[in-house]
């Protein structure tokens, strides 16, 4: 007889025979063994919560000396001069800021386009097919966009895209000054280019999930009037998902903002703001990668910290708008169903 | 008659503008796949070249000398086991927590909250918060460090993955077990994890193809090394650092085997992302 049976039978055969006390026994340990249980989840539960307050708590002792030296300047301060030990985030938070940009508006009309045709249009067998393809995206490595976008887009886009671009939007009177200055590639618009390609997964996917939260009735009302799909999809879908939406872009905007490698290779690493977008520049997220396992003066590490902190709390602060947004959604959509 | 007439105008603008949204959406997706499939075929026709024997068995070279990632290769597998085997248990009890404790609780409500914040959080900042926590104590860069970055990447994933797969067993299995005496710690464990065990599975390799490919937050945790090392007290050697690093320099053959890794750690993350899928929907479909 295995052991397994052996205890089994035993609790049948003894099932009947228990004593109220025995019986309480069970019953007051299978009480204690579910409070331990209910407080060790919890405890695991609470580790979460412990990393965010440790990377604040620690980002914040460790960029205390940054933060006193230069006092809240440090936020507009155009400097980073590590010769001479002076610092300020201005360079890194606008080069980050732009590229992020940039990415946003070319990746949210692409990415509604991809779920327009997604739950729209798509027909039925390839929609799995094309999802899963989108969702790939996502999973590349950022490295291999930022090798891809050094050694493969940069020099394409130096050739053809930059003098294009030049030709065209350069020919606008002050606007035109976005798209003046050496053609060589890199810089902070091919940083947004690349950016979008690497969000455009995040936010199509979003889009395509609210979208098909949109209860059929309204749709096939819309149809049943005469609409055409780009009038159901603008007019009935897109206002009833707006939260949604807007959730998603902001989804997008956090990781644009804290995305590293890609940048990294192709924004230029130059300490400077440019009035061109053919300019190179500098993020927050690329700084620290290139310069944080080199720094030497104590005032520099700090100082690479205090950006860290800011990336932090800029992309906490999107990130939770975006959160808020899409719970308001799902309470809707409980709501409804 | 003209009524007709500009019944007929504003219909043929409605479809002039309902083909020409669809078909940018058309365009939209063609560019996403073009993306797509732009990046494998230069992955491929990059690195297959770079691919061969040698690559997996030594170690990285000095320029100009010949070499392979093996190092790599290793210090990547340990450190991405490493981190698997201490975020999977806490994120799967987590998970636990938020499904069968935290329908009505504060608590989970902001735990769940700052969990999907930590999923997108800047992975470099994490790298950050590891060094401040772990290597300036300990005096050196090390393994266990480029673990422990990873780990907390990971740790979000599995948590709400977990999460969510045990909310879609259904609630009867719940009563049944526990209509049968089961106490509430074996009705979680032994049935409503077992029940939703291929999710769980699936979100502990999409936790893994995440952390994988992960660069940023192991530049000043791991940061590499030039020999092969198992010691995770010293500094490791990753793919992706390596191939960081390699791509980033002015010698040719560095950069050809920095395309061997990309093409090799791509297609490795890519192929658990597929897997996971595959996995998933075999269990959603029976």
């Amino acid at each position: 007889m295995t052991l397994a049976s052996a205890s089994a039978h035993d609790h049948l055969s003894s099932a009947s025979s228990l004593t109220e006390e025995q019986r309480m026994g069970i019953v007051q340990r299978q009480r204690w063994q579910d409070f331990f249980f209910h407080k060790i989840t919890m405890g695991f539960a609470l580790t979460v919560l412990l990393a965010l307050v440790g990377i604040i708590a620690s980002l914040t002792i460790k960029a205390w000396p940054a933060l006193q030296a230069f006092g809240f300047g440090f936020l507009t301060k155009v400097e980073w001069d590590i010769v001479n030990d002076d610092f300020g985030a201005a360079i890194a938070i606008f080069g980050t800021v732009i590229s992020a940009t940039i990415a946003l508006v070319i990746a949210v009309p692409l990415s509604f386009g991809i779920a327009l045709f997604l739950t729209e249009t798509c027909p039925v067998w390839l929609r799995r097919q094309l999802g899963v393809c989108v969702e790939l995206l996502a999973g590349v490595p950022s490295i291999i966009y930022g090798m891809f976008g050094l050694f493969i887009f940069a020099p394409l886009f130096a050739d053809y895209g930059q003098p294009l671009l030049a030709d065209t939007f350069g020919m606008i009177p002050v606007f035109g000054r976005l798209f003046s200055g050496a053609q060589i590639g890199l810089g902070v618009l091919t940083a947004g280019l690349i950016l979008a390609v690497m969000i455009l997964p995040f936010i199509a996917s979003v889009m395509r999930d609210v979208f098909a939260i949109v209860p059929p009735v309204l749709k096939e009302s819309a149809y049943g009037l005469g609409c055409t799909t780009w009038e159901v999809v603008t007019r009935i879908v897109l206002p009833y998902t707006r939260a949604g939406v807007i959730g998603g872009i902001m989804l997008g905007l956090g990781r644009a903002l804290g995305e590293t490698m890609a940048v990294t290779f192709v924004i230029g690493n130059a300490h400077k703001i440019s009035g061109s977008l053919f300019g190179l520049g500098n993020s927050i997220a690329s700084t620290l990668a290139n310069e944080f396992a080199e720094a030497d003066s104590e005032l520099h590490v700090s100082s690479l910290f205090a950006l860290g902190l800011v990336l932090f709390l800029i992309t906490f602060a999107v990130l939770a708008a975006a959160k808020y947004m899409l719970s308001n959604m799902e309470k809707a959509q409980g709501s409804k169903t | 008659m003209i009524e007709h007439k500009i019944n007929k105008a504003i219909y043929a603008k409605r479809r002039r503008s309902n083909s020409i949204g669809i078909t940018l959406s058309m365009l939209a997706m063609a560019i996403g796949l073009m993306a797509l499939f732009w990046i494998l075929g230069v992955l491929l026709y990059k690195g297959l070249d770079a691919i061969s024997w040698s690559m997996f068995v030594e170690s990285t070279p000095a320029p100009g000398s010949p070499g392979g990632l093996a190092n790599a290769i290793v210090g990547s597998l340990l450190m991405v086991a490493a981190c698997t085997l201490v975020s999977t248990p806490i994120g799967i009890l987590a998970g636990i927590y938020l499904s069968e404790y935290g329908h009505d609780s504060k608590f989970a409500a902001l735990t769940r909250f700052v969990t999907d914040i930590m999923l997108s959080a800047p992975s470099i900042v994490i790298g950050l918060f590891v060094y401040a926590l772990v290597v300036v104590p300990m005096g050196n860069f090390s393994g266990w460090a480029g673990s422990i970055a990873l780990g907390l990447i990971a740790l979000p994933v599995v948590v709400r993955t977990t999460e969510n797969m045990l909310r879609l067993v259904p609630s009867p299995l719940r009563e049944a077990a526990t209509a049968l005496g089961a106490p509430k710690w074996k009705v979680s464990t032994a049935v409503v994890l077992r029940a939703s065990s291929s999710g769980v599975v699936t979100g502990i390799l999409l936790a893994i193809a995440r952390v994988s490919g992960e660069t940023a937050p192991l530049l000043f945790t791991a940061l590499s090394n030039q020999f092969m090392s198992t010691d995770m007290g010293t500094p490791v050697a990753s793919l992706p650092v390596v191939i960081y690093q390699f791509a980033m320099s002015p010698y040719d053959d560095w950069v050809s085997l920095a395309w061997g890794g990309a093409l090799l750690i791509t297609f490795a993350v890519l192929a658990i992302n597929v897997v996971a899928r595959v996995v998933f929907r075999d269990k959603s479909k029976g």
